[in-house]
């Protein structure tokens, strides 16, 4: 009886509250949650699909780090080199250009920021047609004919065949698209900032624009710059797919653009190793997380 | 004259951040800004001229990058064409459509209310949860591919509509957006509401809603740009042709496996290219105002 009652009062008090949650509960339950907690599991199993998974221990976090030549040799090296490179590369050239814009006034600074932020609203499946169109391997691709006429290039190159070109020409694709939305919350950030603070750096004795961005712009804009870290690390993982869709085959030429979310691909859906598989995707988000983390440090430090 | 002039354009007033006009020092910016903004925007020129060309500018050798005799023959192409399996192209961006739709109605109303609950009711588990899906703002959906179809698989959504809506309702960036600016709206707005009687709902309807305005703008991008582009729901979860997205057709226009490539040929490809595309600009262009001032609330801290 007292029971009920308490109950009775808990759901006047809070009820509406979790009523107002419970929809997007329900999803994020279902389809993040859920899926985490069943990798994690799952990673601990040998799973082929068919029969019931079974329980192996650590064993399939061992043969990644020990037997995986693949893994060692290719996946884990190319992504780290990408990563480093459209992560933070790609985050500071959204901070810059950020900056940039917001020296302009009102109505170029609009053009500009659409400019920079349209290719991330194409999608990779769309913008596979333009880029096999221009990278084409024979003498009609875009580039080869551009490179061959101001005699570049004697031959026409297979960039998107060849394992020498075909990171190089992710990163660039990555970045080309990497404008997001962390890019629009640090121009807003940016834009934010009281004017006032500016003109007292300038009487306690800030120079130039640099010092300026690095006394004055950066710290007041710490929450949005954080934001944009964490928006250009998803990116950077989400974007994976980007070497096979470039390529049109996983794995990729001689494994030249294999990335890990390709690996998982690879032995989820091509192999169903699927306990394996998810091994690997554990080994991503602790990935994400770290970084994510080490983000953290850098622009909460103080707190 | 002259002399106003020249101040206009060299005064403080028109330097540093947000300048009101053209200053002399900010011809570094623009000198670094337009060849950058020409290169950026090369590719996506490149399939509205292309989207347009005739077969023979087409296949030319050597290849031209801009379309001389613009035709519409591609586009008609594209939808008097077949899929494999003799669905028409039509159906799938009628899929398309509708699932968009669908999916930015819907998980408005979900984050919002979600939203609304963790910026302005009091329950124990707030805090947490707040932090639940700050932390979820790293998820990756592409790592757990394995797994979400297997969840997928056991709820039976495996060949329905909604496999394509379900699983990207609960966006934590959306949530985590909508709830920031939320928290701007004062207090005392909400308890004098109270005080005259109106209820939870009332309150989130008729109060809350129009007030964030902005920041439903930003989520309905975010939603239809996530739904719009989304390839790998018909890949993964669907296998019947009829109920595939458009997203989904273009991928087998571009596999280079089985010769598709040729067979469907550039143009069509450029075409399905420039439709993917140009809704989500036209979206962001008529919304751009709304995402500024929603972005400017989006610090994590």
């Amino acid at each position: 009886m007292q029971n009920k009652a308490a109950f009775q009062s808990w759901v006047k008090r809070e009820g509406s509250a979790y009523g107002f949650l419970s929809m997007y509960a329900l999803a994020f339950l279902t389809f993040i949650i859920v899926p985490v907690i069943a990798a994690f599991l799952l990673s601990f199993t040998f799973f082929d699909t068919i029969q019931f998974p079974t329980f192996i221990g650590l064993r399939n976090y061992i043969s990644l780090l020990t037997a995986d030549d693949v893994f060692m040799k290719y996946v884990l090296p190319n992504t780290i080199q990408f990563a480093v490179i459209v992560g933070p590369g790609g985050y500071a050239l959204s901070f810059f250009l950020a900056w940039v814009l917001a020296q302009l006034p009102k109505i170029p600074r609009t053009v500009f920021a659409l400019i920079l932020y349209s290719p991330s609203m194409t999608s990779g499946v769309a913008m596979a047609v333009v880029w096999k169109t221009l990278f084409s391997g024979d003498q009609t691709g875009y580039l080869n004919s551009f490179l061959l006429g101001l005699r570049v290039i004697q031959e026409p190159i297979q960039w998107l065949q060849s394992p020498q070109y075909l990171m190089s020409i992710m990163i660039v694709v990555t970045l080309w698209s990497s404008m997001g939305i962390g890019f629009l919350a640090m121009l807003a950030g940016i834009l934010e900032i009281n004017p006032e603070l500016y003109e007292a750096a300038a009487l306690d004795g800030v120079e130039n624009r640099w010092q300026e961005i690095f006394y004055i712009t950066i710290p007041s804009m710490k929450p949005q710059m954080l934001f944009g870290a964490v928006m250009s690390i998803v990116g950077t993982f989400q974007a994976g797919a980007i070497g096979v869709t470039l390529s049109g085959v996983n794995p990729t030429p001689q494994y030249a653009g294999q990335l890990i979310v390709n690996h998982i691909e690879d032995y989820g859906f091509l192999r169903y190793e699927m306990g394996y598989a998810a091994a690997i995707s554990v080994v991503l988000l602790v990935m994400v997380l770290f970084f994510t983390r080490l983000s953290n440090r850098l622009f909460a430090g103080e707190e | 004259m002259t002399r106003n002039w020249f101040r206009r354009f060299t005064g403080i007033r028109n330097r540093g951040i947000n300048p009101q006009g053209f200053h002399v020092s900010q011809i570094k910016f623009w000198l670094f800004l337009l060849p950058l903004a020409a290169f950026m925007i090369l590719p996506i020129v490149f399939i509205f001229s292309n989207a347009f060309k005739p077969p023979d500018e087409l296949y030319a050798y050597p290849p031209r990058f801009f379309v001389i005799n613009p035709t519409l023959k591609n586009f008609v192409d594209l939808f008097s064409k077949l899929s494999k399996s003799g669905v028409p192209v039509s159906r799938y961006l009628f899929n398309s459509v509708v699932i968009s739709l669908v999916t930015v109605a819907v998980s408005i109303f979900v984050s919002s209310m979600a939203a609304y609950a963790l910026s302005k009711k009091r329950f124990k588990l707030k805090q947490t949860l707040f932090a639940v899906n700050t932390l979820a703002l790293m998820f990756v959906p592409i790592a757990v591919t394995i797994p979400r179809f297997l969840v997928i698989e056991k709820l039976n959504l495996l060949d329905t509509f909604w496999v394509h809506i379900l699983p990207v309702l609960a966006m934590p960036v959306g949530l985590f957006l909508l709830k920031q600016f939320m928290d701007g709206i004062p207090n005392e707005v909400l308890e004098a509401a109270q005080i005259d009687g109106a209820s939870d709902l009332h309150i989130y309807w008729r109060i809350v809603l129009p007030m964030i305005r902005p920041a439903l703008a930003t989520i309905a991008i975010l939603a239809f740009q996530a739904a719009w582009n989304n390839a790998e729901s018909s890949t993964l979860y669907v296998t019947n042709e009829s109920l595939k997205a458009f997203s989904f057709y273009i991928s087998t226009l571009t596999s280079t496996t089985a010769g598709a490539n040729a067979v469907a040929g550039q143009g069509v490809a450029a075409v399905a290219a420039l439709i993917m595309f140009v809704p989500n600009l036209l979206i962001f262009i008529f919304l751009q105002s709304q995402v500024m001032s929603t972005m400017s609330h989006s610090g994590l801290k």
